[in-house]
């Protein structure tokens, strides 16, 4: 029972970041339609940010954590404007490698700066434990869980009320019918790639507080979105929250209970991946399309 | 100067290589192809093997990715299917590599027909994903690979490296018997895959790139050809794995992550994709980068000494900023760019 409360709780704190994460990518797609292969580094570039503001700056914490935000929010915005718009109306496998280019850019522009060995992380989550159901479980999963839900709340609400919000709606509903209606899509697409990087950089920071360190590795986390956002169906939102919480839950649980020599962890959100795309390729709440010729 | 097409004769129509200038070049390109061994030093010999490997792997992808339009970024586990397969059968059985590299081939394209079975349901975007998921999978086999018997690294006797008994090392350097043997894959290679595009299964193949839903309308049968081009693209895939576990004599699955799939997607784009001969300057191309950056670092490094630090940063930075610039400024690649060389010249003075 406790085994299973502790794997519950770095299962959803897990679940959550990668939530978080797949949400700035299925943003991006349901703008532009990119697939973006470097959402990874842009976790890297929040947790590094931070560190450079926090710990090498040594600005006060909460000060530093926003400031590394709002240069990732700048970072997000560079990247469309200087690599993705002139590869508009490209084909897919243009706009794929693009961002594969762009990930190993960034990973070399961070690794120059930074290095590769691991860092300590600025210590700004609680670090003591406490109990759940007779389990202790590490108060930073709670503040995770916590400021990720904050933060999908804060979004949601963007969505429903802003003025932005709600042209990004419009232009995910129908490009065409957006610009028609006086909606610059050039502007919602910076937004899209800003509030992706900010995602990617909150998770990224909650991710560095949970390791306790900060390295390269924490792109690989990047890698994971795909199961994700293929579990929840590629446009969907709710899919990206519902699907992020199923595959750090299964993660959590496989690399807990099946033999830790296998390292099934890290394999099972493929195989769910490959499972879906065969049964159901638009995932849990993707939308269908008819083609056509 | 040639004014046009003046074809008399249908051979002639459909020959590969029509015109006398063409037919030149290929045959200067051969004539340095067999003199360059003869003098060049171990470190190019080497240079032209990894390029020579690299390009039938990128060769392998071009089938799939620029002539069918299946996305995949699984190459990279495809290559370490024929060479941990090679690699089994030469250091468990001692096989010759002249047996185990058409096996492993074989065997690689048997592995991917079956990953390619997701392409029944899914196109584009969402193959491309399953593809990861293949390449994340396989690279899990090998990391976890006892059942196997891997362990870290396979390491592959040199005496299983002959053919027909001949030993690698029996003319000179390994490097440049090997020479003989990777250049000689891959001129087999361009001869089978520039026919394969004139075949029943080649012309299927493009007509699904270009519309697959009414390549169905016209008979194509659409799962058969994209099986049959992932065990096409696969074979090559296998072939340039298993060349690289006999020439490196040492392998283990870090040659073989998904930045290995990468390294090879980034070689047809930059190259041009459904291009042959783009697929092997994407291969030297990215091969090359590497080592004159290297090169350099070891000219500057005298002036500025930390320079080498930096070095793999600025190797990974060049590539990502390759890929980038390429599709932004030349998406169709290297082959577009030495087009562009020739028409100049071809329509000189009248380049309008």
């Amino acid at each position: 029972m406790e085994k299973l409360v502790q794997l519950t709780m770095s299962g959803v704190a897990n679940g959550a970041i990668f939530a978080l994460v797949a949400l700035g990518f299925v943003l991006i797609y349901k703008s532009s339609d990119v697939i973006n292969f470097a959402q990874g580094e842009l976790l890297l570039i929040g947790a590094y940010l931070t560190y450079m503001t926090v710990e090498q700056i040594g600005i006060w914490w909460p000060a530093g954590v926003v400031v590394a935000v709002l240069l990732a929010a700048v970072v997000g915005v560079l990247i469309e404007a200087l690599v993705l718009r002139p590869l508009i109306g490209e084909p897919a496998i243009s706009v794929i490698m693009v961002t594969i280019g762009l990930s190993s850019l960034l990973r070399a522009i961070v690794g120059a700066i930074w290095g590769v060995t691991p860092r300590p992380a600025p210590q700004f989550l609680p670090r003591d434990t406490m109990t759940i159901f007779g389990a202790s479980v590490g108060v930073d999963k709670v503040w995770a869980i916590f400021l990720a839900l904050l933060l999908f709340a804060l979004l949601t609400l963007f969505f429903r009320f802003s003025r932005e919000g709600i042209a990004m709606r419009a232009v995910a509903d129908d490009q065409q019918a957006a610009l028609s209606m006086g909606i610059s899509v050039k502007r919602v697409w910076a937004v899209a790639w800003a509030i992706a990087a900010v995602t990617a950089a909150v998770g990224g920071i909650l991710l560095m507080s949970i390791f306790g360190g900060v390295s390269g590795s924490i792109a690989r986390v990047g890698l994971l979105v795909f199961p994700v956002v293929i579990l929840g169906g590629l446009d969907s939102i709710p899919g990206a929250i519902i699907g992020g919480l199923i595959i750090g839950l299964l993660q959590s649980y496989a690399g807990g209970y099946l033999p830790p020599e296998l390292g099934m962890g890290e394999v099972v959100p493929f195989i769910i991946l490959l499972l879906i795309l065969l049964v159901r390729p638009y995932g849990l709440f993707g939308q269908r399309f008819i083609e056509r010729v | 100067m040639q004014s046009g097409t003046f074809h008399t004769t249908y051979a002639a129509d459909m020959a590969l290589r029509p015109y006398w200038p063409q037919r030149l070049r290929i045959a200067l390109v051969l004539v340095a192809v067999l003199v360059f061994p003869w003098f060049a030093d171990r470190y190019w010999l080497s240079l032209a093997n990894t390029i020579a490997i690299a390009a039938i792997g990128a060769i392998g992808l071009n089938i799939l990715v620029g002539y069918t339009g299946q996305i995949s970024i699984g190459q990279g586990g495809f290559l370490a299917v024929g060479a941990f397969s090679a690699g089994l059968m030469a250091a468990r059985l001692g096989m010759p590599m002249w047996i185990t590299v058409p096996i492993a081939s074989l065997f690689t394209a048997v592995v991917g027909a079956f990953f390619g079975l997701p392409s029944l349901r899914l196109k584009g975007l969402y193959l491309a994903i399953a593809t990861l998921a293949a390449q994340e999978i396989i690279t899990w086999v090998l990391t976890h690979g006892k059942l196997l018997g891997i362990g870290e690294s396979l390491s592959i006797p040199r005496e299983t490296s002959n053919i027909f008994g001949i030993s690698m090392t029996a003319i000179g350097n390994p490097d440049f018997a090997f020479y003989w043997v990777t250049v000689g894959c891959l001129i087999l290679t361009v001869i089978f895959v520039s026919n394969l595009f004139r075949s029943r299964a080649g012309r299927a193949f493009v007509a699904i790139r270009d519309q697959d839903i009414a390549a169905q309308v016209i008979g194509v049968d659409l799962f058969r050809y994209k099986l049959l081009a992932f065990a096409t693209s696969s074979f090559f895939a296998g072939l340039a794995g298993a060349l690289t576990a006999h020439y490196r004599g040492i392998i283990s699955w870090e040659r073989f992550t998904i930045d290995t799939s990468i390294l090879y997607l980034a070689m047809i784009i930059i190259g041009g994709l459904g291009s042959v001969s783009g697929s092997i300057y994407g291969a030297a191309f990215i091969t090359l980068l590497p080592a004159l950056l290297s090169n350099l670092a070891r000219l500057l490094s005298g002036a500025v000494p930390q320079i080498n630090s930096y070095l793999p940063y600025m190797q990974q930075g060049a590539f990502g900023l390759a890929i980038i610039l390429f599709l932004i400024f030349e998406p169709e690649g290297i082959v577009k760019m030495w087009r562009n060389v020739k028409d100049y010249f071809r329509l000189w003075p009248f380049s309008y």
